[in-house]
């Protein structure tokens, strides 16, 4: 155990060890228990009497004029209640996005129900209720989807944009960013890299699919939605707007949830239909997705080329940088807009000054799955394209790579540095950081040198084994507001209700740990209540490594009042002076007599009917708002240690380390549980995962065996160091967010240690680089160089 | 994700079986297995069953039998019985117990069947592969009799055998093996437990230090695994060397003619193939009975 010395200046009189210092120590998970019991409740384990279970008739062309969506033959089989096209829906609006300063977006968003035309393979045309989920299926595949297939479907987003819809083509926006003379940059530079990158498509695939149950109650007219996630209470106004509805008139309630990743918890079309659907016949509405539907229907993310080119000069200083971008969002704008080709180009400078900079997005529909946020939305693709420039610049100028790195970072005394770029509609500010620092601790951590004379040494032998490292800046904490309602009962326990959410993530125990600290009870005293829009009036919900930072800091002060509160009762329950009092562990301490009284004795007083009350507000409770309108930025560093059989193209990652800076570490085991969980999801991304389509746009990759996960097998040996040495100055414990730090730079580390390993600096362009792509890039590789290097030099392999 | 409606029957006997199969099968009635590979085709309902025929409460149809020549594989042989090097005399039990552990995962290895397999006809079935290595004899049961069918002679296409809808697989014949016979089996996947996308299985044996009846058999990489005669040529009669079994890997690559698919181009499957004969053959060299597992 450590003293806290924040803790022992709160209270003069302590000299005590306090027990409820939970900030910064890897305590249990609160929520594991009914989860490793199987007793947890996901939306697939709830059941309302007679209900009804909806399945999705989904488009097997990826582009076309829709004639006709016969429901006929499925309406009269046995156990089908309704069927609907679009036509029987033609009142509900399509779904919004969120709002955004970005113009033209409107006439892409996504009808519940295909009209007129099928944009995307999986796109939902019609929708079956039946008495059970086998019925439903049956009759759905007796749905019958006539499409002209008129178009040829646009698939990728570099080619020459098509027709929408009369008047809109499917370019919706091309987004500015930049500052400074790009130009000058240009012509006074000693060199100019230029290069051609691309990110493959890939998502987030939960372990729970998405699912949703309904009910209308005919008594209150009210409509509960059960499975929501992410953002409860965006996603009711936006329901209650869709109906025609009041919000109060809908609530939406978080089960558990397995894993979110940005994709889950947005309000797609399966919700409203479920919704409509309990309403208009006047049963609870079921549905559960599946996995091929999920491969197919859920956000897709991640697919992007860039072309990028820095001017630098003599000594690898950028001078300035030129982006252009092309994102393919699939066949609708969802619910984030164009938020994701936004953000790309708006954080894409990641930790180096940069004197000009001139980006633009072009934001392209294609005909495949729509796209949005998945974890790192934007830093995982722009992580990979500014540390392949890095790299790029530092052989081109023949300097190593880190030095080169080092010269182009933004000095910590030049914090907090405004970008001068935008991103999730707000100003770029890094709030804090030692960008420097931590390449130091991150060298020392992983053991650079060490590495680096190992691979020589097997390279040597004949193996190709290399080292590389990606830099990064992540952001996270993003406002505007979160609400905490937190009450202590008359046992001493206590309640925080929050408007965030719970992925999975374990906000529960991190939120606990600050509002018990704060308090001074003991965590696992503490329930946390989230995602539900009846139980608190406003949420952000869970996104954006937010939840720490907002509901924690909203939770710091709500705790701080409760405990003044407490303190207040318990000095006149004790006959004392409050501030000789001291509140840990759930009791109320005067120091100096040894006399206590414990919180729920505290609580009890407080009772309204408390003779002990006298004129306090009844109820040993607090509401606490904290707004927040600028992000902060945690950064770090991912290395990797990599040995590829280069007659297979098959890529090992044997050894991993990840330096993180997140400000203040509120549970470090989660930290480092939210590290791995996402270095999986993104070396999936750099080697394995990725939605393909064939030339007619089907997609190909749908089921477990063609879109490849990374599973332990897979995983290498990881180190995680997590440091805290640049606290945000934006709010008062120093919090940043974690969720996303793993995945951010996973690309980019694969992709400069495959270099080495082979020893082709620049090989790598795209991800994933699975081994069909590595081979077939190292051929091109060769040919391409004047000293006509031999692919048959190429060895297999590592063992 | 849930299978159109069928029927249900489980006989019990293999000539119930096929009884039923003579009745049915015009209108898509078939036999479950291990059912690893149809139920969930029926469930993404690429596979529509009219009736599910299941062998699983047939007895006596569950152990692998020896005879002097070599065993028989009956339809409830799961791939799992092949764990053990027991499961057939000589090295022939270590190439099975081998070749087994790169099928699938353990739990899937537990219900799937070697004949299963074999019907299914994946193009990187590594029972297939082994099938048509060993020069296996599929032996088929319909109501107007048996039949024997070479494994050269099996295959018809992915995923496609000479097999007719009312015949069922009750056997599966491979030869023994010699005792000093050289092997190799290499297998390339993009992770564990995946189908491969390429795989090589290699003997030999030596008379005065020459290679005598090679077999060299590719699976993976074309629409069904089979031996490649012209790698084998090259080997026939040869010394063993890193040169010699270059030249038979080339050869082989040659001579082959490699799916595509959207992920996979032809070009890498004819690269891949040399390079697993190449490491097959290799790892042949090396030991008689047990050769270094493979990646
Ligand atoms: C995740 C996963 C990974 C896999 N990886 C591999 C792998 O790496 N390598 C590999 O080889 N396999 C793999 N498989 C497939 C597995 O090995 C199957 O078990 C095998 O292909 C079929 O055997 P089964 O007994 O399960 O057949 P079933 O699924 O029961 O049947 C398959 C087909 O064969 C027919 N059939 C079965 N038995 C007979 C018979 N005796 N006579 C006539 N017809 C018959 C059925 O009618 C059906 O058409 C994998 C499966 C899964 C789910």
């Amino acid at each position: 155990m450590k003293t806290d010395k924040e803790a022992m200046s709160r209270s003069s009189h302590s000299r005590q060890v306090r027990k409820s210092a939970y900030i910064g120590k890897s305590v249990p998970r609160l929520e594991d228990r009914p989860l490793v019991a199987g007793e947890g409740r996901f939306v697939g384990d709830m059941n309302l009497p007679h209900q009804l279970w909806a399945r999705i008739v989904r488009s097997p062309h990826a582009a076309g004029r829709l004639l006709a969506v016969d429901t006929e033959a499925a309406r009269t089989m046995p156990g089908i209640v309704a069927v609907w096209n679009s036509d029987d829906i033609s009142d509900i609006p399509n779904i919004p996005f969120r709002a955004t300063s970005i113009q033209g977006l409107g006439p892409y968003t996504q009808p519940i129900l295909a009209r007129d035309r099928v944009r995307y393979v999986g796109e939902p045309v019609a929708v079956v209720f039946a008495d059970d989920p086998y019925l439903a299926e049956d009759a759905a595949d007796a749905v019958f989807v006539d499409v002209d297939e008129d178009t040829k479907p646009i698939l990728d987003a570099r080619d020459e944009p098509g027709e929408f819809a009369p008047g809109a083509s499917t370019e919706p926006v091309i987004i500015n960013k930049g500052y400074g003379d790009v130009a000058k940059g240009f012509r006074t530079a000693h060199r100019i890299v230029e290069l051609d990158l691309s990110v493959g498509r890939h998502s987030g695939i939960p372990m729970e699919t998405r699912g949703a149950l309904a009910e209308f109650d005919m008594v209150n007219e009210k409509l509960h939605l059960w499975g929501a996630t992410k953002r409860p209470h965006w996603n009711r106004d936006r329901i209650a707007e869709m109906l025609d509805m009041s919000p109060a008139q809908v609530a939406l309630h978080e089960l558990h949830v397995g894993g979110g990743f940005g994709i889950r918890g947005e309000l797609y079309p399966e919700d409203i239909l479920v919704c409509v659907g309990a309403m208009r016949l006047r049963r609870p509405v079921k549905w559960i997705e599946d996995r091929r539907e999920h491969m197919m229907a859920a956000n897709h993310s991640r697919e992007q080329h860039h072309l990028i080119r820095a001017a630098v000069d003599s000594d690898g200083h950028i001078l300035a940088i030129d982006e252009t971008l092309h994102h393919d969002q699939g066949a609708y704008v969802r619910t984030h807009g164009a938020r994701v080709a936004d953000m790309s180009i708006g954080l894409l400078l990641g930790p180096y000054a940069v004197p000009a900079y001139a980006a633009r997005a072009h934001f392209r529909l294609t005909a495949k799955t729509p796209a949005a946020t998945y974890r790192a939305p934007g830093r995982f693709e722009g992580s990979f394209v500014r540390e392949r420039l890095m790299d790029a610049i530092a052989h081109e100028l023949q300097l190593d790579p880190l030095e080169l790195r080092r010269r182009n970072f933004i000095a910590s005394s030049e914090m907090p540095y405004a970008r001068n770029l935008s991103a999730l509609e707000t100003e770029v500010i890094l709030d804090s950081g030692d960008y420097s620092g931590l390449l130091d601790k991150a060298k020392r951590f992983a053991g650079w040198e060490a590495l680096k004379s190992e691979a020589a040494e097997r390279r040597a032998k004949g193996k190709h084994v290399g080292v590389g490292l990606g830099y990064f800046v992540e952001k996270s904490g993003l406002g505007p507001s979160e609400l905490v309602r937190m009450t202590v009962a008359t046992d001493g326990s206590v309640e925080i209700v929050t408007g965030a959410a719970s992925l999975g993530q374990g906000m529960e125990t991190a939120i606990a740990q600050i509002a018990a600290d704060t308090l001074g009870v003991d965590y696992s005293r503490c329930a946390v209540i989230h995602g539900d829009t009846d139980k608190i009036a406003f949420g952000w919900g869970a996104h954006a490594s937010r939840v720490t930072v907002m509901t924690g800091e909203a939770s710091r002060l709500a705790a701080e009042e409760v405990r003044i509160k407490a303190l207040n009762m318990a000095a006149e329950l004790l006959q004392c002076a409050p501030d000789g009092l001291f509140l840990d562990d759930g009791v109320v301490h005067h120091v100096e007599s040894g006399a206590s009284v414990s919180l729920a004795e505290v609580a009890k007083a407080l009772e309204p009917a408390s003779s002990q009350r006298g004129d306090r507000s009844p109820g040993l409770t607090a509401e606490a708002w904290f707004h927040n309108k600028h992000m902060n930025y945690p950064y770090g560093a991912h290395i990797a240690l990599v040995c590829v059989d280069a007659e297979t193209g098959h890529v090992k990652v044997e050894r991993y380390f990840v330096s993180y800076d997140i400000g203040r570490a509120v549970n470090p085991s989660m930290i480092e549980g939210q590290i791995l969980g996402g270095l999986s999801q993104g070396l999936g991304g750099a080697l394995f995962e990725e939605f393909r389509y064939d030339d007619t746009g089907q997609p190909v990759s749908v089921t477990f065996a063609d879109y490849l996960m990374v599973s332990a097998a897979e995983m290498p040996e990881t180190a995680v160091q997590i440091l805290q040495d640049a606290p945000s100055p934006l709010n008062p414990l120093g919090l940043k967010g974690s969720g996303e730090g793993g995945v951010t730079a996973a690309g980019a580390t694969i992709a400069t240690a495959i270099d080495d390993a082979l020893q082709r600096p620049g090989l790598v362009r795209r991800l994933p680089v699975t081994p069909q792509y590595l081979l077939q890039r190292i051929a091109e590789y060769d040919a391409g160089q004047h000293d006509a290097r031999q692919s048959d030099d190429l060895t297999g392999a590592c063992e | 994700m849930k299978a159109a409606p069928f029927d249900y029957f489980r006989p019990a006997s293999l000539q119930e079986a096929a009884e039923r199969l003579s009745v049915n099968s015009d209108d898509g009635a078939m036999i479950l297995a291990g059912g690893q590979s149809l139920v969930p085709m029926m469930a993404l309902r690429v596979a529509y069953a009219s009736e599910l025929i299941d062998l699983n409460a047939i007895k006596g149809i569950d152990t692998v039998s020896r005879s002097e020549r070599g065993i028989a594989i009956p339809p409830l042989v799961r791939h799992a019985d092949f764990h053990s090097s027991d499961v057939a005399p000589g090295p022939l039990g270590h190439v099975l117990a081998t070749v087994s552990r790169h099928i699938a995962h353990y739990p899937i290895r537990q219900r799937g069947t070697f004949c299963g397999s074999l019907a299914h006809a994946d193009p990187s079935s590594e029972w297939c592969l082994i099938a048509a290595a060993l020069d296996a004899e599929i032996e088929l049961l319909s109501v107007s009799g048996r039949r024997r069918i070479k494994a050269k002679d099996w295959w018809a296409g992915v995923m496609e055998t000479v097999r007719e809808p009312e015949e069922i697989i009750v056997a599966v014949h491979l030869p023994l093996l010699p005792d000093d016979i050289q092997w190799g089996f290499y297998e390339f996947n993009r992770r564990a437990g995946d189908f491969a996308l390429g795989m090589a299985f290699c003997c030999y044996r030596l008379t005065e230090g020459l290679i005598t009846k090679p077999h060299v058999a590719l699976g993976g990489i074309e629409e069904y695994p089979r031996r490649i005669p012209e790698a084998e040529a090259v080997l026939e009669g040869a010394t063993p060397s890193a040169e010699v079994f270059g030249e038979a890997a080339r050869t082989a690559s040659k001579a082959v003619n490699p799916l595509e698919d959207p992920a996979t181009p032809a070009a890498y499957r004819r690269d891949l193939s040399a390079t697993v004969v190449r490491r097959a053959l290799t790892s042949a060299t090396q030991t008689k009975s047990s050769p270094a597992l493979s990646a």
